[in-house]
């Protein structure tokens, strides 16, 4: 299938980022530096991403980007932003890039910083879903039940809820996104570039090496979180404003659950518990929608 | 304008008069009255900067160090817990080659939790890449703030300014408040080689090989050595402007003296009170005031003590299971040019407790009685028996 032609011309990242083959965390990381287009600033922290952005003197970003220390994605991108503010520059995007780990773990405190005081920030949580760079170990968004090196039964505690946790700071926009809907993450990107103050888009980014599933996969395992409703596609405006951006076809978890190798000691009754908990959350999810739309 | 001021507020004054474009804080005592005349002068619309009210002083770090890296100048303070929060970063600054000013009002580490002055937090970030200097009044922090931008801006090295906890950040002094346009004169605006640009996009801090990185580091080294150099023609250049200078050290007192005390920051504005006592009594006794501590002015230590018998030097920090800093500093300078001279290093002050003009003169008796090195330091000047003199 070829890219919409629009988004030929605007490819941000050179060939040759080192990320693993199959990686649907660069395939998100290309659809949002196209979506920034150049006037553009980046931050990176130290994640994947580090690893995508290459090793000196080369580069493969075609914006400026600056690799920060680890927790400081958010006051990185904040100093950039408010710099340019100081030269009067209100044109120039700020976009920072984090992994899981650097935005629920380690850099949480910085984020919700940033988003109490509503920095003029795209921040980019790619989220898939343990410390890949560093091997496969457990972060907070490491969902309940799952395989990583550092919980070799499984997590036995359940993933951390960023975009309501943001959503809950009531900052203009927040949104999830997966690099396996390109036209909806496009689309969110190109949307919080249009808006002054904190952004936040959590971009679920299935990860072949840490998720244990075939590199040629990548794409039908995004599509199946979002399908099976286990990861919604929703944007929160204001904390109060939902909008479902895509109607999933209900999809029983054990497709998407049971397509990955960490996920593959899990019996009918943990499938069971999952289903319950993901139409329960999902009931929420559209109670929380129909509320906006009834007011 | 000559005004009263706290060394807090001078070192407010002084960073307003650089007209910093970003400034990011966080509250701490004894550093507060910083950020909150910073604040207040945004309130007011004349403080020329953005104020970033970040969540920790981490962040605040992050946020100089990355809005230096867009071509502004930027200016934070902090104190003890704070800038050892910060300490990553530090080395992250100098890393990057971003021309930082923080003021650190020196206050003791916790545990167990004080408030008072001690050295030993800034002493911890030695390491880090920074330049650092120790003051002695409310003026001095003033000046050295503004002389600090230029410094930091023409060897591309963040600088620490130190002030003493109360003793200067809260005891009020006479402060003479120099003309901002002599100021913009002295110090123009901030040009950086390379800067986070959408006209010409380039990575910073990227990834690098085991020999790139050596290399970033002995660049880094070299900047600190250059420094040396450069604080002393700023300083000059700024006495020749303001009619105010500092030195890298200061020499009270030395022509003729046998027995030199060696120390930093207020400790040195009380000893002049208590050596020329000593003077009076016919003793002959001098100090140097150590203003610059990275980079080490080791040539010009060398020169101001080559004459002298003995050395004590006091130090308001402890380098548990060593000694004073300064002093280990300056045994280290000494060793390579200048044999046999006994040092005795006295650790006072910790914790902010007073080190008074006799307890100076008390540090002179004592090196004046004894001969050789001590291999420990000196805790206690009471207890003439257990120091065997």
């Amino acid at each position: 299938m070829k890219m919409p032609s629009e988004y030929d011309t605007r490819d941000n990242l050179y060939p040759g980022h080192m990320a693993c083959a199959g990686c649907g965390e660069v395939l998100g990381l290309k659809l949002v530096l196209q979506a920034v287009e150049r006037k553009a600033i980046s931050v990176v922290v130290p994640s994947c991403l580090g690893i995508m952005l290459g090793p000196f003197p080369h580069a493969t970003f075609k914006i400026p980007a600056f690799h920060g220390a680890f927790e400081t994605a958010a006051s990185s991108a904040a100093g950039i932003s408010n710099a340019l503010l100081a030269q009067g520059d209100e044109d120039t995007v700020v976009i920072a890039l984090a992994g899981d780990g650097g935005t629920t773990d380690i850099g949480f405190q910085a984020l919700s910083g940033a988003a109490d005081r509503n920095e003029n920030i795209i921040y980019c949580c790619f989220d898939n879903e343990a410390y890949m760079n560093t091997g496969i170990q457990s972060s907070s968004s490491t969902p309940q039940l799952a395989w990583t090196a550092t919980t070799p039964l499984g997590k036995p505690l359940k993933k951390k809820n960023m975009v309501e946790i943001m959503g809950a700071h009531e900052i203009p926009y927040c949104a999830s996104a997966c690099a396996c809907f390109p036209d909806d993450l496009r689309r969110k990107v190109t949307e919080a570039r249009k808006i002054r103050g904190m952004k936040y888009i959590h971009i679920l980014s299935p990860c072949p090496t840490g998720w244990r599933y075939p590199e040629s996969l990548t794409a039908n395992i995004g599509r199946l979180a979002v399908e099976t409703k286990y990861y919604p596609l929703y944007e929160i405006r204001n904390g109060q404003e939902y909008t479902i951006t895509h109607q999933p076809k209900n999809l029983p978890v054990g497709d998407y659950l049971l397509a990955q190798g960490r996920f593959k000691h899990l019996v009918q009754r943990d499938l069971d518990t999952i289903q319950e908990q993901v139409d329960k959350k999902w009931d929420e999810l559209t109670k929380r929608e129909s509320r906006n739309r009834s007011e | 304008m000559r005004m009263f001021l706290t060394g807090n507020h001078a070192a407010a004054y002084g960073a307003r008069l650089a007209r910093p474009q970003v400034i990011a804080a966080y509250p701490i005592t004894p550093q507060s009255p910083i950020y909150e005349k910073l604040s207040e002068w945004d309130g007011q619309g004349v403080l020329g900067a953005r104020m970033m009210r970040v969540e920790s002083e981490h962040s605040a770090m992050a946020a100089c160090i990355s809005a230096s890296l867009t071509g502004v100048r930027t200016f934070t303070a902090t104190a003890s817990q704070g800038l050892a929060l910060m300490h990553e970063l530090l080395h992250f600054a100098s890393g990057m080659r971003v021309p930082i000013v923080l003021v650190n009002v020196n206050r003791s580490m916790a545990g167990p939790w004080s408030f008072w002055s001690e050295q030993t937090d800034s002493l911890s970030q030695r390491d880090t890449g920074w330049l650092q200097f120790y003051v002695a009044d409310n003026q001095e922090a003033l000046d050295t703030v503004i002389q600090a931008f230029k410094i930091s801006e023409t060897v591309l090295l963040p600088t620490i300014v130190v002030l003493e906890a109360f003793y200067i950040s809260h005891f009020m002094e006479p402060v003479e408040v120099p003309d901002q346009r002599l100021i913009d004169e002295f110090l123009p605006p901030f040009e950086p080689p390379f800067k986070l640009d959408t006209d010409n996009p380039a990575s910073f801090c990227q990834v690098v090989s085991q020999s790139q990185y050596a290399e970033f580091r002995i660049q880094r080294h070299m900047a600190m050595e250059d420094a040396l150099e450069v604080a002393e023609v700023v300083d000059k250049e700024y006495r020749e402007r303001f009619g105010r200078g500092y030195g890298l050290l200061e020499c009270y007192r030395l022509e003729d003296a046998d027995t030199v005390l060696v120390t930093a920051a207020t400790i040195g504005s009380t000893a002049r009170v208590a050596i020329d006592a000593l003077r009076e009594e016919g003793r002959k006794v001098g100090m140097v005031r150590i203003r610059l501590f990275r980079p080490f002015p080791k040539a010009k230590l060398i020169e101001a003590l080559k004459h002298a018998k003995k050395i004590a030097v006091i130090d308001r920090n402890l380098s548990p299971g060593q000694e004073g800093v300064f002093c280990e500093e300056l045994k280290s300078a000494l060793y390579s040019r200048i044999n046999g001279i006994p040092v005795f290093g006295f650790v006072l002050g910790l914790g902010g407790t007073n080190v008074s003009p006799l307890h100076i003169k008390k540090v002179f008796d004592i090196a004046e009685k004894m001969n050789d090195t001590p291999l420990k330091p000196i805790v206690n000047i009471e207890d003439e028996d257990a120091l065997g003199i």
